[in-house]
């Protein structure tokens, strides 16, 4: 394959394998001198896995790197940085009680004896060379989040990068330190620097960058100048295409009843920022309601609002009519909701077994007087194992289980106490097919069963597959909710990018 | 070449020389002091490990030795299976042994049948409200417990001290020394002209209720899940609050108690050095015992052995009893650097072979 010169960096055919989960399969990658380009993909598409392989964090297991034209070996982060290649990852590598200078210069400085006065002013000349704006003499510990990323972007330019790579840079930043950033690397691309931008954020992508390569489930989905795309066209390669000819039986005449009903939810994230943002919706008992929209609008907070571990700050939650607004979760699991969590292995208890795992939510049912009926819980543990087809036995520990075969474990312990609203966040996320289709079927039988469920999921395969009526979410707002015969792939991505048709 | 480390345990075969290694590379590390001081290092190892072994009497010594241990190293353990780090055992036991001799100098002309339950449950409480302060600020503020739990014992120790230099100076002798407590509210001796006393039962009785909370009861199930997972715990609808507070109450409850049968067992009065750091040990004991109750037992007699050998070999040689702290100390560290480094396997690799090209 030929390379152009002008290429500050080309990967070629790069595959990396955790275990036998495949993080890059076959990645092609070109950094132009002088763009900045977005790495665009949902959360595991393999955005950071690439680029912690060109930065000598990972080793490649097949691929090329070539840097101008020339084929480079990068073994470590040392190496990267010989080659003039810069990263600014997610959490920042800066110690705290010492300043700005110090962090900057930490590992470089020569010989025994340090002038810091003079250090001092060449940080400073630095600084002001790249327009950034921060003091040297700052304690790092006194510094706002957008004041460290500076930090972290001088220490790497300071180290001569050429090569900057930024991974979800905006993530933390408040919106006026976002445009001080894109001004920032305006400059960059004006001195002749290049820069990778990961992000799954759609309008900063279109906003500031010159190219988009897509990653979608560790392969190249498409990669496009910026100015010839739309967010729309971004939105479909990040999620896929949906597929045609799902077989699904028509949902049951609608119930009457809304089982599930929420009413003008207004709940802050963790950062304290509004993550949702005044939301009214209800699900039917024998529905599925999808709720659709790229990670990072509000899907973790509204999953931890119906399982009862975040407070809203507005509006009402109602279960069959009765109110279980800010409820704890015993009081949420005893209305009947039952809680398919985002992250299943952080909700489950890794060093306990399958049977106390099993039990864990429903704990009065199988004690007497707090004693624990050891017996029961096995026998419980054997028929779930068996109904479920979990390959695993009662006394394993949790965490040595596979992603579906875990999935599994907490499916059989939501479904058995039969609930009547499931609230099910990313159920197949990392799973294999197979196991994919059994959760899936297994939802589909739960509807059957008069259960209503809300399907928060990334997958627009999966939710235009399961659902019966379709939500968007947009940075904490229901941008839309159609039924899924009227919707097409095309609006629904038009409403995840938070373009509102008049 | 390239040393590399990587998690692999070593066979259970292993796991029985751990001992032997251990005592081995105690003695070669120590024979070096015990020769300075002109003594025979395998006469020292006699007298530390063996002898105290040697007859019935001894023996009995050690269990003197490992009652106080016992509690202490359970009433961490619970703790720390709960996922509550109290390190703050060694206070609460001065708190119980406050409270014990308080009740205890009331007692006089009552009979064993109230003075006895008293005392206990006077330990117990005390040793509690000691560790309800920074249990609530745990809870309720989410200020780190291991930084306030250690501050407060301090606080506690200086109280006693305090207390035994102002109005519990014994009168007659001017020691800072409270005076005996009542004959009713000593603890019973088990066996005839030895030490050992009730408190031993006591504690067996602990180490047997917690071993029966932590696997057999749905609330032992549920501290565990906290201590191992306390977002999935809240998630699973467990009251983390709720079971982080009734874990450190217990816990104190417990080292209260050890507090309480040293003064009613051991030295019928409160003195400054209650305590030689049992709270602390407790946190090794609980820690050698990987917190388990039948691990803690192991440990707790484990290390009431070398306490009690410390004190033989400084007597039997002629040495300073802190040679014998030496010792004991170094035993302590190798076998935790033991049982530590049995988890990893290291690799000696050629350097050349090189990732593929």
């Amino acid at each position: 394959m030929t390379v152009d010169l002008p290429h500050a960096v080309a990967m070629r055919g790069i595959s990396k394998r955790f275990g036998t989960v495949v993080a890059s399969d076959r990645v092609d990658f070109t950094l132009r001198s002088g763009e900045i380009h977005a790495l665009l993909g949902e959360n595991g598409a393999g955005k950071t896995t690439l680029m912690r392989i060109l930065y000598g964090l990972y080793q490649a297991d097949e691929g090329q790197i070539y840097m101008n034209g020339l084929p480079v070996t990068i073994h470590s982060p040392k190496d990267a940085i010989r080659h003039g290649i810069g990263m600014v990852s997610q959490h920042f590598a800066l110690v705290a009680p010492h300043t700005v200078t110090e962090n900057v210069i930490l590992g470089m400085s020569p010989g025994l004896r340090l002038d810091l006065r003079q250090a001092h002013e060449a940080v400073r000349a630095a600084a002001a060379e790249f327009g950034i704006q921060v003091d040297p003499e700052a304690t790092v510990r006194d510094l706002s989040v957008g004041q460290r990323q500076r930090v972290e972007i001088l220490k790497a330019l300071y180290r001569n990068a050429r090569v900057l790579v930024l991974d979800e840079p905006t993530a933390v930043l408040l919106p006026q330190e976002v445009e001080q950033l894109f001004s920032s690397l305006r400059s960059f691309k004006e001195k002749g620097f290049s820069v990778v931008f990961i992000s799954h954020k759609l309008h900063e992508v279109m906003a500031i960058t010159d190219h988009v390569t897509v990653l979608r489930a560790g392969r190249v989905a498409g990669e496009v100048p910026t100015r010839d795309t739309n967010p729309n066209e971004l939105a479909r390669m990040m999620v896929g295409r949906s597929t045609i000819g799902t077989t699904r039986k028509p949902a049951k005449e609608p119930q009457s009843l809304p089982a599930l009903v929420l009413e003008g939810i207004t709940a802050l994230g963790n950062k304290g920022l509004p993550a949702l943002k005044e939301i009214s919706l209800s699900v039917q008992a024998g529905e599925i309601l999808g709720l659709a929209g790229v990670s990072g609008n509000g899907q973790t907070e509204l999953a931890e609002v119906l399982a009862g571990i975040r407070q809203v700050t507005q509006g009402r939650v109602l279960v069959c009519d009765q109110d279980v607004t800010n409820a704890t979760p015993q009081r949420m699991m005893a209305a009947g909701v039952g809680r398919i969590p985002e992250d299943t292995r952080a909700n489950v208890v890794g060093q306990m077994t399958v049977a106390q795992n099993m039990v864990l939510e429903t704990l009065d049912q199988f004690s007497q007087k707090g004693t624990l009926d050891r017996q029961a819980i096995r026998r419980y543990a054997e028929t779930l194992i068996q109904d479920y087809q979990i390959k695993a036995s009662p006394d394993d520990r949790v965490r040595t289980l596979s992603g579906g075969n875990l999935q599994k474990v907490v499916l059989a312990r939501v479904l058995t106490q039969k609930p009547r609203v499931l609230v099910v966040a990313q159920p197949t996320r990392g799973l294999d097919v197979a196991a994919t289709e059994y959760v899936r079927s297994k939802l589909l039988e739960q509807r059957g069963e008069g259960a209503a469920i809300l399907l928060i999921s990334e997958d627009l395969d999966e939710i235009l597959q399961l659902s019966d009526r379709i939500a968007v979410l947009y940075e904490g707002k229901i941008m839309g909710v159609r039924t899924a015969h009227g919707a097409s792939p095309h609006e629904l991505g038009l409403l995840m990018a938070g373009v509102q048709k008049g | 070449m390239r040393l590399q480390v990587e998690r692999n345990p070593a066979p259970v075969w292993f796991g029985v020389l751990i001992p032997l290694i251990s005592i081995l590379l105690t003695f070669l590390l120590t024979s070096g002091f015990v020769l300075a001081y002109g003594a025979n290092p395998l006469q020292a190892v006699y007298y530390f490990l063996i002898d105290p072994l040697s007859s019935p009497v001894r023996l009995i010594e050690v269990l003197v030795k490992t009652t106080p241990l016992l509690l202490t190293g359970v009433a961490v353990a619970f703790a720390f299976s709960g996922g509550y780090w109290n390190i703050g055992a060694e206070g609460q036991l001065y708190m119980g042994a406050t409270a014990a001799t308080a009740i205890g100098l009331q007692m006089q002309g009552t009979t064993a049948w109230l003075a006895l339950p008293l005392v206990i449950v006077s330990g117990i409480l005390a040793g509690m409200a000691w560790a309800t302060v920074p249990a609530l600020m745990k809870v309720w503020l989410k200020i780190d417990e291991v930084v306030t739990t250690l501050l407060l014992n301090y606080v506690a120790i200086f109280l006693v001290s305090a207390i035994l230099n102002g109005p519990w100076r014994d009168p007659i002798s001017q020691w800072p020394q409270s005076p005996e407590i009542a004959a009713s509210a000593i603890f019973p001796r088990l066996i005839p002209r030895s030490r050992l006393h009730l408190g031993f039962i006591l504690a067996i009785l602990v180490v047997i209720g917690v071993w029966y909370v932590l696997s057999r009861t749905s609330f032992g199930l549920k501290m565990k899940a906290v201590g191992f997972n306390m977002e999935a715990a809240r998630f699973s609808g467990i009251h983390v609050e709720r079971t982080l507070l009734t874990v450190a109450l217990i816990s104190g409850g417990i080292a209260g108690l050890a507090g309480a049968s040293e003064v009613a067992g051991i030295h019928f009065h409160l003195i400054d050095a209650i305590s030689p750091g049992y709270g602390y040990t407790g946190i090794i004991i609980a820690t050698l015992g990987a917190l388990n109750p039948i691990g803690v037992v192991l440990a707790a007699v484990f290390i009431g052995l070398i306490d009690t050998g410390a004190q033989t070999v400084s007597r039997a040689l002629g040495v300073p009893i802190y040679l014998g702290d030496v010792l004991q100390a170094t035993l302590l560290l190798v076998t935790l650097g033991m049982l530590l480094l049995q988890g990893y396997r290291i690799n000696v690799r050629p350097r050349a072979a090189a990732p593929a090209e």
